[in-house]
């Protein structure tokens, strides 16, 4: 029989709690879900329902009250603080919803930070910066600060961030929530044609328009997932029919 | 903090340092002037210190140095007019002759009581008229002995002192000293020539160095008497003792203002030389017993100049504490001005440290950013400090003709101290700011 893909993510029963005071807020309930390679999924739900906890979970800036967290087969919870930034730096993707970039730095040296942090020379750093920038058609504005740019560009620029350490998953937070129809349709278009080359994205949003665009949709309610289609297009064509847990809304 | 502790900046290359460096440099260059006004505390602290030791320095330096030419193995001594009877006893015994002073009987005992006591040089002093043809001045003629010169520190600048030979001789020689030697002969080099003292001729064959001025502070001989001879002492004759004896024997008269007065004094000066360094204090206390004895009235003064360093030396030190104590605390404020705004940095910039943790950044990454970001802001309030700092001491002489002496140490330790305060300043802001939480620094507006 065909060989199961390993997945890159695997949340085993996933709960978090905040304590606010003397009341505990469950903000995730217990979330299992595989994430395989050249996976494209979109997270739904409305606001409070637990999406941007469980995008702190993936993206490895949170530790889950319970469950477990495999991160390309290693359980984040074994990681101690230097070695959850190193996953992070290296095998994670981040764009915000805020661009979030560096106002003291150029383009091009924003695109270098995460290189710079796992002590990539700095040439080479430069090198596939330039090359990242030109993929996302920015190549002559590579001395410019953030505030001379555009939001869609700023948003561009935090896409060739994301990809300039290569990594394994790229996570974005609302992505196009700050932008016009316009450019947010630019961006959402690279997100596509970074799928195709065979990147795995996950993208949170209240945008249902979104739910069309990705082959995979999980809506959270509660901190619970109530919907998620499964894989649409699976590479090794195969319908894992567990992952298909569709309870009606 | 645990990953701190444990490894702290291990993985830490050159090549990081210097991207961190440009990227610290980059960050305070955003806001320059908040930058420079931060620095600015530093930078007086460090420039205060440098060139209130460097007046200190100059002070003290010029007070040591005329303490050393009188020769740190010497003990001086000098007769006075006893203090409490002068005036009285000058009004009723006008005519007759006073006596006073140290006598060549003290020499003796202290010679062969005191041990250790190397050298001795006996002096007597007279003031008269000088002349050279129709020049006259009115200085003052020292007796002494060959050896004078070498005990006292002070040069030959032309021609010789007189020797064994012309002591014995009792010659008709002498040495004038720099001042007296331009003021009688203002055009024409005077070695050779003759100097007229009342009736007999003197031939100059040597100038000898200037006396420096008188030395400030307290003999311990006298309380009181104070140096008050030496009045006229810039304008010296030196001529051989027996000379001074022979002619003009032990009575000194001198005419003021229609009166005249008559002294007795034997020797006007001593210099007692101690044959080992660390024997001066104890040599000096037995001369005193002894003199004591001697002299009931205090008719002499006692100068130790080994003394005179210590104490010195001791003002210097409590200068020198007072100093520091002050840069402590200006240094000090000017830390608390950097730590209070690297922590408003912090703050201001909680996003950013957000950011960069999401990146890859670990904890001593963010404390290496900020640490860095203080010592530049130190380091470099340090150097204009120290080119301030050495500036100011050079306009000072300039202007206010004062000698200021900088030390290489005081610059590399303000300097050092201004990186330090960074280092020490720096770690609280920067803990804080690699101990924030990812996710609420990302948060954060």
């Amino acid at each position: 029989m065909e060989k199961a893909l390993q997945p890159i993510i695997e949340l085993r029963e996933v709960k978090k709690h905040y304590q606010m005071g003397p009341v505990t807020v469950e903000a995730l309930r217990g979330i299992s879900l595989k994430v395989f390679p050249g996976d494209y999924i979109s997270i739904l739900g409305p606001s409070g329902c637990g999406k941007s906890t469980l995008l702190n979970i993936l993206g490895c800036l949170d530790q889950p009250t319970s469950g477990a967290y495999l991160l390309e087969g290693k359980d984040v919870a074994q990681l101690d603080d230097d070695e959850l930034s190193q996953v992070r730096g290296k095998r994670l993707g981040f764009i915000f919803q805020s661009y979030n970039l560096i106002q003291a730095l150029t383009v091009v040296e924003n695109i270098e930070v995460p290189l710079y942090y796992q002590g990539i020379p700095e040439k080479e750093g430069r090198k596939i910066a330039e090359k990242l920038a030109g993929q996302v058609g920015l190549g002559t504005r590579l001395d410019h600060r953030p505030t001379e740019l555009s939001g869609g560009q700023q948003q561009r620029v935090a896409i060739a961030r994301a990809l300039a350490s290569d990594p394994a998953l790229i996570l974005a937070d609302e992505a196009t929530g700050n932008l016009d129809s316009k450019s947010g349709g630019e961006i959402l278009q690279i997100f596509d044609e970074l799928n195709a080359q065979g990147k795995t994205l996950i993208m949170i949003t209240h945008d249902e328009k979104m739910a069309d665009r990705t082959p995979r949709v999980i809506r959270l309610k509660d901190g619970e997932i109530v919907v998620d289609t499964g894989k649409r297009f699976d590479i090794s064509g195969r319908m894992s029919k567990e992952e298909e847990k569709v309870s009606a809304v | 903090m645990s990953a701190l502790s444990h490894k702290p900046l291990a993985d830490l290359s050159p090549f990081r340092l210097k991207r961190a460096v440009l990227m610290g440099i980059k960050s305070l260059w955003m806001h320059k002037l908040r930058s420079l006004l931060t620095a600015m505390g530093i930078v007086f602290g460090v420039c205060s210190v440098i060139a209130m030791l460097a007046i200190g320095e100059g002070a003290s330096h010029e007070a040591q140095e005329q303490i050393k030419n009188l020769g740190s193995q010497n003990v001086i001594l000098q007769s006075v007019k006893p203090s409490g009877s002068a005036s009285s006893a000058a009004e009723e015994t006008r005519s007759l002759i006073l006596e006073y002073g140290l006598t060549y009987r003290d020499i003796d005992q202290i010679r062969s009581t005191i041990p250790g006591v190397d050298v001795v040089v006996p002096a007597r002093k007279m003031k008269d008229f000088l002349w050279n043809n129709s020049v006259s001045v009115d200085g003052t003629i020292l007796g002494t002995v060959p050896w004078y010169p070498e005990m006292r520190n002070r040069r030959v600048l032309k021609g010789r002192f007189f020797t064994a030979v012309e002591m014995e001789s009792r010659g008709s020689v002498c040495v004038l000293n720099e001042v007296l030697a331009t003021q009688l002969f203002p055009l024409s080099s005077p070695v050779g020539k003759s100097v007229r003292l009342q009736s007999s001729y003197y031939t100059v064959i040597g100038i000898i160095e200037s006396r420096p001025p008188a030395v400030a502070g307290n003999s311990s001989g006298g309380d009181g008497g104070g140096s008050a001879e030496d009045a006229n002492a810039d304008m010296e004759m030196l001529i051989p003792l027996t000379t001074l004896l022979e002619r003009f024997g032990e009575v000194l008269v001198k005419y003021r203002s229609g009166s005249f007065e008559a002294e007795k004094v034997e020797l006007h000066e001593v210099t007692i030389k101690i044959d080992k360094p660390e024997r001066v204090l104890s040599c000096s206390q037995a001369i005193e017993h002894l003199l004591e004895r001697n002299h009931k009235n205090k008719d002499y003064v006692m100068t130790v100049p080994l003394e005179l360093l210590k104490q010195a030396e001791r003002t210097k030190q409590i200068f020198n504490i007072v100093l520091g104590s002050i840069a402590a605390i200006s240094l000090l404020v000017g830390g608390i001005g950097i730590m209070n705004i690297m922590l408003a940095t912090v703050t201001e910039r909680t996003r950013e440290i957000g950011i960069r943790r999401a990146l890859g950044a670990k904890r001593r990454d963010i404390v290496l950013q900020f640490l860095i970001e203080t010592i530049l802001l130190s380091g470099s309030g340090g150097l204009l400090g120290v080119a301030l700092g050495l500036a100011i001491p050079i306009l000072i002489t300039q202007f206010a003709d004062m000698i200021t002496i900088i030390r290489l140490w005081a610059p590399t330790l303000a300097f050092s101290i201004s990186v330090f305060i960074g280092v020490v300043f720096g770690i609280y802001p920067a803990l804080r700011a690699a101990g924030m939480n990812p996710v609420e620094a990302l948060r954060h507006e």
